[in-house]
């Protein structure tokens, strides 16, 4: 379709090759296996595949038709206008890894804002070029853990207000991992995930202790005390944030955190169900060695002008290979880029007043849902844009009549948490109005809204 | 070309174009009674920039136009596949049903995606050859580890607790060695032949008891097709191992062989190489694997599968299930499904006969610039390539001229270099891989640059060195970063 030879192009160049046909050069094939038939139909035209598409999308139902209060790791926000168009330049996205940082000066000074911007936002000496999303993120933390260590700490001591979907992957990677494990404090309630139950735990075999900022529960808590107890054991802290949240909240670098790890998605990314999405990597300028994946540093050319290159590469597969820090080769640069953008359009004060609404309208709907009939707030303490609820009947039921009502009414806990049944963790951002929080309510009070959507 | 080499190029940082005050984006009122913030949990400063739209939109349109990208010209980027990115991909993967879906949603509310992803997975094992495949890996690397740990695994689950070692054959990507590593093996190198084929008598005597597998770029990183690679699996299955297959190079596979069919237990594909979906200057790619039915219980999950069949009223009910025994989750939630439906709409549009023609027309075009480019640079393997070959950068009579001096100057003819100094087992390596994309006239134009270029380095090695000369920056001094170690501004 995209192959652009005509047929006596083909001709001579099958010529100039010394050849008679295109299939002579597949002579090294084993013959039995040469031209298989793939059982795939014939080619579309681009009309027909964008109508085929165009169905399979609407076959969604989208955000842009709902009201949504569903969070889990993954958030609704508003993307200004201005990210998709420069993203969809073609010197941005064709462009491969800027190898050859002469002709790729575009990226790197875009990837160095953005670990700058990120730097800046989570109180760390350095960033680097971003992993694949938050869990891998996390994974990556705890093998840095392993390696400041040199191994002889095998301790990963988790929170469970850490995304399920983070502990998971963390555990795939550190399975095989010279003997690293993780560990994780009793867990049955919210009044359980809290830094005083790791600051007990923490000691001389934790190699890093993982806590998330807001956490899955949308809890936030001051880690200060929890850092000086990490570094009295001599281990390392790791907060896994949401950035918007640091809009408002005291940064992890103020409250003493080694390493700052977290989902970038909620910078101007859109859900795309699930991917690609940004992993955060932030640490002191002490641990930058340790760090794996890309990382771009300030330098001049040979015309004395200021400029940027891929560096540390030592530490890299390519170099290293079996020595690598990890088999990493690549950064989410696109989304890396768009994060980038999205702080730079919001600036200080727009993203302040993006976390400023999260919360307030988060903590409005909180309000109002811990006044109905049958529905407790459990969070004891103070929370950022994610509450939990437990409601006076099973969550799938509530989410079917929800649903009805074009709300998706947040993410049902007792799916994973046993102790959370008949749970709901609902998250509120700035896209969602008054009207929106108040036609939750209604329909968790078992009426009916006033206005369809 | 004797150009003076421009300066003043440099673009201020997006802080210094701050000013305090400037707004690029406001937000409506708060229309809910506001709540106050626990002091203690406050931040004391932000220190973002501040600017308008028009400044934010200025500064990284100029910085994109310091890129050289595919929109720009040819990329002959060995074992990357810079092939051209249709922007049909672009259009359909922001369609507003794709964009604005959250990954917890219900399946009811995503079937649409669901549908994508199960028939995505479908298309994949019908070019593999494999019964089995899953969407989650978010890039190539990270397929390799998905794969090499469903084979880690796969031995756990077998009671073979001494195999630990993986072979991989020294002209493999770095990333093979680090991805075993990563997942407990012990690496032991395996060397080429003189044809460039796994050489099968080091081979023997690696395959014992203590093989978990072996890693295998097939395709080889010199544009080679190993001529004995049935053979090769055969031994190593033989001796209880399994055969990782790095899918690097599948875009000279396309419908031409079947990794399945050669004997390969467990793959990754590159949808950002071989499905023509965009680099994005560095990611977001997606590595899918596939595997054979003995594996599929295995791979990391979840995978698109269907939850109810099909019945007279309704159609089938998709969603999302974890393998049996897989070896874990790789990331969080299903996969870089943005990235999926590029590739999903690319493959509908080449169909059976398309994605053959991929192939076919990305090895006429190596194998005729190979043919032109051996007259003049050394070629380490003669015997026709596939999809991409590697000449050495070292010319006979201009002894002081290295591979990376001609990629350098490359730039001043107005193309992206190849790939330097990989394979690491040719000297002075330039990997060229040119893609079914590109025009004759464009490698026309690349054959006399290479040539033009070959005879400078005779003539006037000195503006080798120096080169570039025509791009906005020339080289830069890595050393200098790697000691300053300026990473924020």
């Amino acid at each position: 379709m995209f192959i652009p030879h005509t047929e006596s192009e083909r001709e001579e160049m099958l010529k100039s090759i010394g050849v008679e046909k295109i299939e002579d050069l597949f002579a090294a094939i084993p013959e039995q296996h040469r031209f298989p038939k793939l059982g795939m139909l014939h080619g579309m035209t681009e009309m027909e595949a964008s109508a085929q598409l165009k169905e399979m999308a609407e076959a969604n139902l989208s955000l842009s038709n709902a009201v949504c209060f569903l969070g889990a790791g993954a958030y609704y926000h508003y993307i200004p206008a201005a990210i998709d168009n420069l993203i969809s330049r073609g010197e941005f996205y064709t462009a491969y890894t800027p190898y050859q940082p002469e002709i790729s000066q575009g990226t790197l000074q875009g990837i160095f804002e953005y670990q700058s911007l990120i730097a800046r936002l989570t109180g760390m000496d350095c960033a680097n070029a971003s992993h694949y999303d938050g869990a891998t993120a996390c994974a990556e933390a705890g093998i840095l853990a392993y390696h400041q260590f040199r191994g002889k700490r095998k301790e990963i001591l988790v929170s469970p207000g850490l995304h399920p979907h983070y502990q998971s992957v963390m555990r795939t990677y550190l399975s095989d991992f010279d003997g690293m494990y993780m560990i994780s404090p009793t867990f049955n309630s919210l009044e359980d995930v809290n830094p005083q139950k790791l600051i007990d735990a923490v000691d001389e075999n934790t190699a890093m202790v993982m806590v998330q900022y807001p956490d899955f529960f949308g809890q936030i808590f001051d880690f200060s005390e929890l850092a000086e107890a990490c570094h009295a054991k001599g281990a390392l802290l790791c907060v896994c944030v949401n950035p918007i949240a640091l809009g408002l909240l005291k940064t992890p670098g103020e409250m003493g955190a080694d390493v700052v790890v977290g989902e970038g998605q909620p910078l101007g990314i859109p859900l795309s169900y699930g991917g690609p999405y940004l992993g955060i990597f932030a640490t002191r300028k002490e641990l930058i060695r340790k760090v794996s994946g890309r990382i771009v540093g300030q330098t001049v050319d040979n015309r004395g002008q200021k400029s940027y290159v891929l560096t540390l590469t030592a530490r890299e597969q390519h170099i290293r290979r079996e020595k690598a820090t990890s088999n990493i080769c690549s950064n989410q640069g696109l989304n890396a880029l768009t994060a980038a953008i999205y702080l730079s359009l919001l600036g200080k004060e727009g993203l302040r007043e993006v976390a400023g609404l999260c919360y307030n309208k988060a903590h409005y709907a909180a309000k109002k849902i811990s006044e109905l009939k049958g529905y407790e707030i459990l969070n004891p303490g103070p929370f950022f844009h994610e509450f939990v609820v437990k409601c006076p009947k099973p969550v799938d039921e509530l989410q079917e009549h929800l649903l009805e009502h074009g709300i998706l009414g947040g993410y049902d806990l007792s799916g994973s948490y046993p102790v959370f049944e008949n749970c709901l963790l609902i998250a509120v951002t700035e896209m969602n109005s008054k009207q929106d929080i108040d036609d939750l309510c209604l329909v968790l009070k078992g009426g009916h809204h006033h206005h369809e959507h | 070309m004797s150009t003076k080499p421009t300066t003043g190029n440099e673009q201020k940082t997006i802080f210094e174009l701050s000013s305090a005050g400037r707004r690029g984006m406001r937000y409506p009122k708060c229309d809910v009674p506001e709540t106050e913030l626990p002091a203690g949990l406050l931040r004391e400063d932000l220190p973002l920039p501040e600017l308008s739209e028009a400044d934010v939109v200025r500064h990284f349109t100029n910085l994109s136009e310091l890129n050289y990208s595919l929109d720009n010209g040819f990329y002959p980027l060995g074992s990357c596949t810079m092939k051209y990115n249709p922007k049909i991909d672009e259009k359909l993967s922001r369609l507003d049903g794709f964009v604005n879906v959250h990954p917890l949603q219900p399946i009811e509310t995503v079937q649409g995606s669901l549908l994508l992803m199960y028939e995505l997975q479908g298309m994949l094992q019908r070019v593999s050859g494999m019964d089995a495949c899953t969407l989650t890996p978010a890039a190539g690397a990270h397929g390799e580890f998905s794969g090499v740990k469903t084979i880690v695994a796969w031995h756990q689950a077998q009671g073979h607790d001494k195999r630990k070692v993986m072979l991989i054959p020294d002209s493999a990507h770095g990333t093979n060695p680090a991805t075993s590593a990563m997942s407990g093996l012990v690496v032991k190198p395996v060397p080429t032949d003189a044809r460039g084929n796994i050489d099968l008598e080091k081979l023997a005597p690696l395959c014992n008891d203590e093989l978990a597998g072996i890693m295998i770029t097939n395709p080889n990183t010199l544009g080679l097709f190993d001529e004995h690679i049935v053979e090769v699996n055969e031994m190593v299955h033989k001796a209880g191992g399994l055969v990782y297959g790095d899918g690097a190079n599948m875009n000279a596979l396309l419908g031409i062989a079947r990794p399945g069919d050669l004997g390969f237990d467990v793959m990754h594909f590159n949808l950002h190489k071989t499905f023509a979906t965009p680099h994005g200057g560095g990611g977001p790619g997606s590595g899918p694997i596939c595997a054979k039915a003995f594996l599929a219980d295995f791979i990391p999950g979840p995978v698109a599968c269907v939850l109810e069949e099909e019945t007279e009223e309704l159609p089938p009910l998709y969603g999302l299930k974890m393998p049996e025994e897989s070896m874990g989750q790789v990331r969080s939630f299903w996969g870089h499904f943005g990235v999926m439906v590029k590739a999903y709409v690319y493959i509908l549009m080449e169909g059976e006969e398309g994605l053959r023609r991929v192939s076919e027309y990305a090895t006429l075009n190596a194998n005729y610039l190979m043919a032109a480019l051996k007259k003049v640079y050394p070629l380490p393997f003669d015997r026709p390539c596939m999809h991409e070959f590697v000449l050495e950068g070292k010319l006979p009579n201009a002894p002081e001229v290295r591979a990376l001096d001609i990629a350098k100057r490359l730039m001043d003819y107005k193309f992206h270099p190849p790939t330097n100094y990989f394979p690491l087992i040719v000297h002075e390596a330039l990997m060229i891989e040119p893609t079914e994309t590109e025009n004759k006239q464009v490698l026309d134009e690349f054959i006399e640059a290479l040539l033009a270029i070959a005879k400078e380095a005779e003539e006037d090695p000195q503006l080798l060195h120096d080169a570039p000369l025509t791009t906005p920056f020339g080289r830069m001094d890595e050393v200098k970063a790697a000691k300053d170690l300026i990473l924020t501004a």
